[in-house]
C-alpha cells in the first residue's frame, strides 16, 4: 500500500519493525514447515531436533510481537489503517505459531514413524507434493502481507480449496491402504495426522489472507468465503 | 476487486435529523471561508469537527447560532434549517434563535458575578421565573452540568473563583439553562486539565439524552471517543462526513486518512 509518512517519524519507525518482525517470523515458521517436511521425507533425527529447538523461537516471536502491538495502541492511538494493521498483526501472528505448532507435530510424528522402522506407504500418497502446495500458499500469503496486496490474498484464500481437496484424497487413499493390509494401521495414522497438519497449514494461511485484506481494505471477510466468488 | 460488505449488520435506525446544512457558503468579506456545505447534524447526537487549524471548523460552529452576525463584513448563502425552518433569514430573532442553539467556547468565560446568577442571567432573559422556580432551575442545570455538588454551598461566591474545569462546567450548565435544542462546545476542554477533559466528555455522553451536541475538537481521540457522527474539514470543505465509527476504523476518503493517522495537518 502506498502510504505516505507520518508526521511523527518515531511512529513510521515503530510500524516498520513491526511490519519486519511479523516477516521475519514469517521466514522462520516457513523453514520450520520445510524442515519437518525433510525430517518426514528422509528421516533426519537432526532435523527433527532442529524443528523442536526453533518452536521455542516462534513462541517468543509470538508474545514479543503482541507485546509490541499492545504497546503501540498504548502510546500511539492509533486510527484507521494503522489500526487495522496492528490489530491485523496481532491476528495474524496467532496464526504464524499455530503453524510452528503444526511443523512441530509434523516433526515429531516423523521422528515416532521412523522409531518403528522405515516410512513405507504407496508413491500414489503424495505427502510431500500437497506440502510444497502448503508451502507455497504460506510464503504467497507472506508476501501478500508485505505488500498488503488485497487481490493476491483474495487468490490465495480460494487455492486453499485445493489443498483441501488433496487432504481428502491422501485420507480416502490411507483408509484403503490400511484396510487392506492392518499392520500398516499405526503409520498410517501418523500420516493422517501430518496430512492433517498440512491441511491446517492452509487453513492458517487463508486466515492471514483474510487479514490482509482487512489491513488493506477494511473489509472483514471471515466466514464469508461466498463474498469472494462476487 | 468486488467485495460486498457485511449484509448481516444490524441496521442501526436513522436518526431525526435537527440540523440541516444545505448548500452552504460563508464569507469574510472577500475570503470565502466555507464552500458548499451540506450535511445533517443529527438530534440527540454528538456530531464532531474536525479538522487542521484554519479549515473552517470553528466558523461552521459559529454560523449555527449566527454569532457572525456581530459582524457587518460577514455573510452567509445557502440554508441552515432547524427544524425546517431557515435561521439565516433576516426575519429569524437571533436572541430567540441562540436560546435554541447555546455555546461553550474554548476558554471558561463566567461573568463576574455569582455562580447562582451564571446561570439565572440567561434564564431571565428569556423567561420569567418566581424564585422558587429559578432555584430549582439553577440547580437542575448545575446538576445536568455535574458540578452541583461541588458548588451547592458557595452559590453566592463568584464564578470566576471556581477552578478552570469547574468554570468550563458552569458555562455548559449556563448554556442549558435555557435549555436549547442544541448546544454548541468550541473546543471546550482545550485549556483544561486531563482530569477535567474527562469529565467534561462524561458529561457530553450524558446530555446528549436531552440535548444535540456539536462539538469543534482539536484532539481526534476526543471525537473518536464522545461523537456519534464526525466531519473531516479542510479548506473550507467538508472532505468526509459519517458515523465517527467508521470515520475511525475505515475512512473513504484518503484525506481523511492521512489526518487522522497522523500523516497530515
Amino acid at each position: 500500500m502506498n502510504q505516505s509518512e507520518h508526521t511523527s517519524k518515531q511512529f513510521d519507525i515503530e510500524l516498520e519493525d513491526l511490519r519486519s518482525r511479523v516477516l521475519q517470523m514469517g521466514g522462520l515458521v516457513e523453514s520450520q514447515i520445510m524442515t519437518a517436511m525433510e525430517a518426514l521425507n528422509i528421516g533426519s533425527e537432526d532435523s527433527v531436533n532442529r524443528v523442536l529447538e526453533n518452536e521455542k523461537q516462534v513462541n517468543q516471536c509470538e508474545k514479543d510481537i503482541d507485546d509490541a502491538c499492545i504497546h503501540l495502541v498504548a502510546r500511539r492511538q492509533p486510527a484507521a489503517s494503522d489500526l487495522r494493521l496492528i490489530m491485523g498483526i496481532s491476528k495474524v501472528v496467532t496464526d504464524l505459531e499455530r503453524i510452528g505448532d503444526e511443523a512441530d507435530k509434523i516433526a515429531r510424528r516423523a521422528r515416532a514413524i521412523y522409531a518403528r522402522g522405515v516410512l513405507n506407504i504407496p508413491q500414489t500418497i503424495d505427502i510431500p507434493s500437497t506440502s510444497q502446495k502448503a508451502v507455497l500458499m504460506l510464503r504467497r500469503v507472506l508476501d501478500a502481507m508485505a505488500r498488503l496486496d488485497a487481490p493476491e490474498a483474495t487468490k490465495i484464500i480460494a487455492d486453499d480449496k485445493l489443498i483441501d481437496i488433496e487432504f481428502s484424497a491422501i485420507m480416502r487413499q490411507l483408509i484403503t491402504y490400511m484396510m487392506e493390509d492392518p499392520r500398516t494401521i499405526t503409520t498410517s495414522l501418523d500420516i493422517v495426522w501430518i496430512a492433517k497438519a498440512i491441511e491446517r497449514v492452509g487453513d492458517h494461511s487463508k486466515n492471514i489472507a483474510e487479514q490482509v485484506i482487512y489491513i488493506a481494505m477494511g473489509t472483514d471477510i471471515r466466514h464469508r468465503s461466498d463474498a469472494l466468488t462476487s | 476487486m468486488n467485495i460486498e460488505i457485511d449484509i448481516n449488520k444490524k441496521k442501526k435506525p436513522t436518526p431525526t435529523v435537527q440540523l440541516k446544512i444545505c448548500q452552504f457558503h460563508f464569507y469574510y468579506g472577500a475570503f470565502h471561508a466555507l464552500k458548499n456545505i451540506n450535511m445533517d447534524i443529527y438530534k440527540n447526537h454528538v456530531t464532531a469537527f474536525i479538522g487542521p487549524s484554519g479549515c473552517g471548523k470553528s466558523t461552521l460552529l459559529r454560523t449555527l447560532n449566527r454569532m457572525y452576525s456581530l459582524y457587518p463584513e460577514q455573510r452567509a448563502e445557502g440554508q441552515l434549517l432547524l427544524e425546517g425552518k431557515n435561521i439565516l433569514e433576516a426575519s429569524v430573532d437571533v436572541n430567540e434563535l441562540r436560546s435554541r442553539v447555546g455555546m461553550v467556547f474554548q476558554k471558561p468565560t463566567p461573568f463576574p458575578m455569582s455562580i447562582y446568577d451564571n446561570i439565572a442571567f440567561g434564564v431571565r432573559l428569556h423567561e420569567r421565573l418566581s424564585r422558587g422556580l429559578m432555584d430549582e432551575r439553577v440547580e437542575w442545570a448545575l446538576q445536568r452540568a455535574a458540578l452541583w455538588d461541588e458548588v451547592k454551598d458557595k452559590l453566592n461566591q463568584s464564578g470566576m473563583s471556581l477552578s478552570g474545569g469547574q468554570q468550563q462546567r458552569l458555562c455548559i450548565a449556563r448554556g442549558i439553562a435555557v435549555k436549547p435544542d442544541i448546544l454548541l462546545l468550541d473546543e471546550p476542554t482545550s485549556a483544561l486539565d486531563p482530569i477535567s477533559t474527562l469529565r467534561i466528555e462524561e458529561l457530553i455522553s450524558d446530555l446528549k439524552k436531552d440535548f444535540t451536541i456539536v462539538i469543534v475538537t482539536h484532539n481526534m481521540q476526543q471525537a473518536a471517543r464522545i461523537s456519534d457522527f464526525t466531519a473531516y474539514m479542510y479548506l473550507g470543505e467538508v472532505v468526509e462526513f459519517g458515523e465517527t465509527d467508521s470515520i475511525f476504523v475505515q475512512p473513504k476518503k484518503k484525506e481523511t486518512e492521512d489526518y487522522i493517522t497522523g500523516r497530515f495537518g
